[in-house]
């Protein structure tokens, strides 16, 4: 008798086995009732078995997927890390790289896997609701990893023990997180745009490019691997949030004013965040990869061009901030570096003036603009620091309302003029650095009226370390900062003198001579 | 008008509305293209507080610039958001017309930042 053999299934049916069909219409309960996020922010969907799933990737394939690529990530962290790995980089100012990136980074990709938890609940289609909670998964991989690399500079490298608490306190961390509270405050569409589409695909480049380029650049195996570990996590993410963008452009065309104003939005919210990303790859890095104004020319106006003029036929238009951001390219990384170097005694990693022959590769990278306007404070620095007089701005810094940046940006066109900008909502100020964040202020100021401005929270008696009475007579906020950002008093400062410094130089001295 | 959408009603409190601040108010000060300094400055206040209390504290962050001491106190321009007002040292911030989040932006003329590059 012939066996019946039932034909193996194909890469499709398999796909539509494990993922669609195992969803399913609910009959006791209404389905608006079950997902009623999809439809409050105003997003029409008529058809989500119309969503084109961009990868036909089933769970099981997915673990078997990243289960192989984890375990040859770990052999080689254990490798780097048996061969005093850390002392194979360029110079011990990169390690500052880590100790920044550490605090602003793996804690936002922990808020993205909760959003892509929440998208993976509360998006109707099977289709969406399976590939963001493998989004979320990836998002929580890239949240350990990225720790896990870092954890073994933290056994000889000061200011790292501290990124958890630090993050919902610092100062200089409240932009990233800000932004990751509004986008996971925002709808499912909305949340969508901001990080599916907006970061993932617009600005992800511009961050990995100087952390793992300028990882391998730099001689850090470590975190290196980390980012190619996730590099084929992130094209399965961008190709996600452009279908997400696809999907409700083809749906109704309703859509498209909504889905204007988001993208016009979170591309501006996406490129304050990355302000600090520039001077990580002007200033920070020993070895440079390329400055972050070719960065910017190459990822976001060559191939965030490229992709909008794609998206015209849709009816989207380029967004109103880019040419602002353009001009910006040539200033924020010098800005940035000048608002964190004033600040020696408030973050928990160094800072240092770039010596004679970087800024010579600033002046040739930035022709346009960093002799007029910024090598000469940097020489003033240098000149301060070296008569023992190094510049300590002790006072607590004035916030944008909508991306909490420090006020530190100039008028456009005008190099040397601040920019303020100003809304008055039920009878009290609100001050934005930008149009652009006035603007994202004037939509929806019920929102950002509660921004969390760790300066003023300070002045409210808010920000004190356990133990301090605030009733007392005597109290007086914000006497112990350092307390309350459990800041070592070890990775402040100059980088000049620091521990880290002597420590690197006399390892480094016994791994090569006897 | 608002174009926030939400599933509730939602009606927050700002978090830095002028009861919060136990009878002080926010003030910023920023130098004018003296942008070394990076960004204005935040100072809480009572409102009775004499605005010389305010130049104190310019003085004591703004001094590190070697423009500084050369500054005319007589050719200074002050603006409070952007309109043009004259302090008066002896008078307290209520009766300097200086209200919750005000920024004082205070101008040197002839004092553009080291080597006139507006830092």
């Amino acid at each position: 008798m012939d066996m019946k053999v039932a034909k193996k299934l194909g890469l499709k049916e398999r796909y539509a086995l494990m993922t669609r069909d195992l969803a399913w219409d609910t009959t006791y309960q209404k389905m608006e009732d079950v997902f009623p996020q999809t439809t409050y922010e105003g997003i029409k969907i008529h058809d989500w078995d119309k969503w084109e799933d961009p990868f036909r990737l089933t769970m099981d394939a997915y673990w078997k997927y990243q289960s192989e690529k984890e375990r040859k990530l770990y052999a080689i962290l254990d490798g780097f890390n048996q061969n005093n790995g850390h002392l194979s980089v360029t110079d011990a100012r990169y390690i500052n790289v880590l100790k920044l990136f550490l605090g602003s980074t793996p804690p936002l990709e922990l808020m993205a896997a909760r959003g892509f938890s929440m998208m993976g609940r509360q998006m109707n289609g099977a289709g969406p609701r399976v590939a963001c909670q493998m989004q979320a998964v990836d998002e929580y991989r890239h949240f350990q990893t990225q720790i896990h690399s870092i954890s073994n500079y933290n056994k000889y490298y000061n200011g790292m023990d501290e990124f958890a608490h630090q993050q919902s306190r610092m100062w200089y961390l409240s932009d990233g997180k800000s932004f990751f509270d509004d986008a996971i405050t925002a709808g499912p569409f909305e949340f969508m745009v901001a990080i599916g589409f907006a970061f993932e695909y617009v600005l992800t480049n511009i961050l990995f490019v100087p952390f793992i380029s300028g990882a391998a650049y730099n001689g850090d195996m470590a975190a290196m691997t980390v980012g190619f570990s996730a590099q084929s996590d992130e094209a399965r993410h961008m190709t996600l949030g452009l279908e997400c963008i696809k999907f409700m452009l083809e749906q109704d065309p309703d859509n498209l004013p909504i889905v204007q104003r988001w993208i016009d939005k979170w591309t501006w919210r996406g490129t304050r965040k990355l302000a600090s990303v520039g001077m990580m790859m002007d200033y920070m890095l020993p070895k440079r990869i390329m400055s972050f104004k070719e960065a910017w020319e190459m990822y976001v106006e060559e191939n965030g061009g490229a992709l909008f003029k794609d998206l015209a036929r849709y009816g989207i238009t380029i967004p109103k901030c880019f040419s602002q951001t353009i001009e910006e390219k040539e200033h924020v990384s010098h800005q940035s570096w000048i608002g964190f170097y004033m600040k020696p005694q408030a973050t928990p990693f160094h800072t240092w003036i770039p010596t004679p022959d970087e800024m010579d590769w600033l002046s040739e990278k930035y022709p346009n603009t960093f002799d007029q306007y910024y090598r000469p404070v940097l020489e003033f620095f240098d000149a301060q620091e070296k008569a023992g007089n190094r510049f300590d701005n002790k006072t607590a810094p004035m916030n944008c309302q909508v991306c909490v940046s420090t006020m530190k940006f100039n008028e456009p066109g005008d190099p040397m003029e601040m920019c303020f900008r100003e809304s008055i909502y039920q009878g009290e100020k609100f001050h934005t650095c930008s149009d652009h964040c006035k603007e994202i202020f004037d939509n929806e100021p019920e929102k950002y009226v509660q921004t969390f401005i760790s300066s003023h929270q300070v002045l409210q008696g808010n920000c004190e370390p356990d133990g301090v009475d605030v009733n007392a007579p005597d109290f007086k906020p914000g006497q112990d900062m350092l307390g309350y950002w459990k800041l070592d008093k070890r990775a402040l400062g100059d980088f000049n003198g620091s521990e880290d410094q002597k420590n690197f130089a006399a390892w480094r001295e016994q791994a090569t001579k006897n | 008008m608002t174009m926030l959408k939400t599933l509730a009603p939602y009606e927050f409190k700002s978090r830095d509305a002028v009861e919060n601040y136990q009878g002080r108010q926010l003030l910023y000060v920023n130098w004018e293209r003296h942008r070394m300094f990076s960004r204005p400055f935040v100072l809480a206040m009572k409102p009775e507080t004499p605005f010389s209390a305010v130049l104190e504290e310019m003085a004591a962050c703004f001094s590190y610039h070697p423009d500084w001491q050369h500054i005319d106190w007589d050719k200074a321009i002050w603006q409070n958001g952007n309109t043009p007002f004259t302090p008066d040292r002896n008078k307290s911030l209520k009766d300097n017309g200086i209200g919750h989040k005000d920024l004082i932006r205070f101008r040197t003329p002839g004092l553009d930042g080291i080597a006139g590059t507006g830092y």
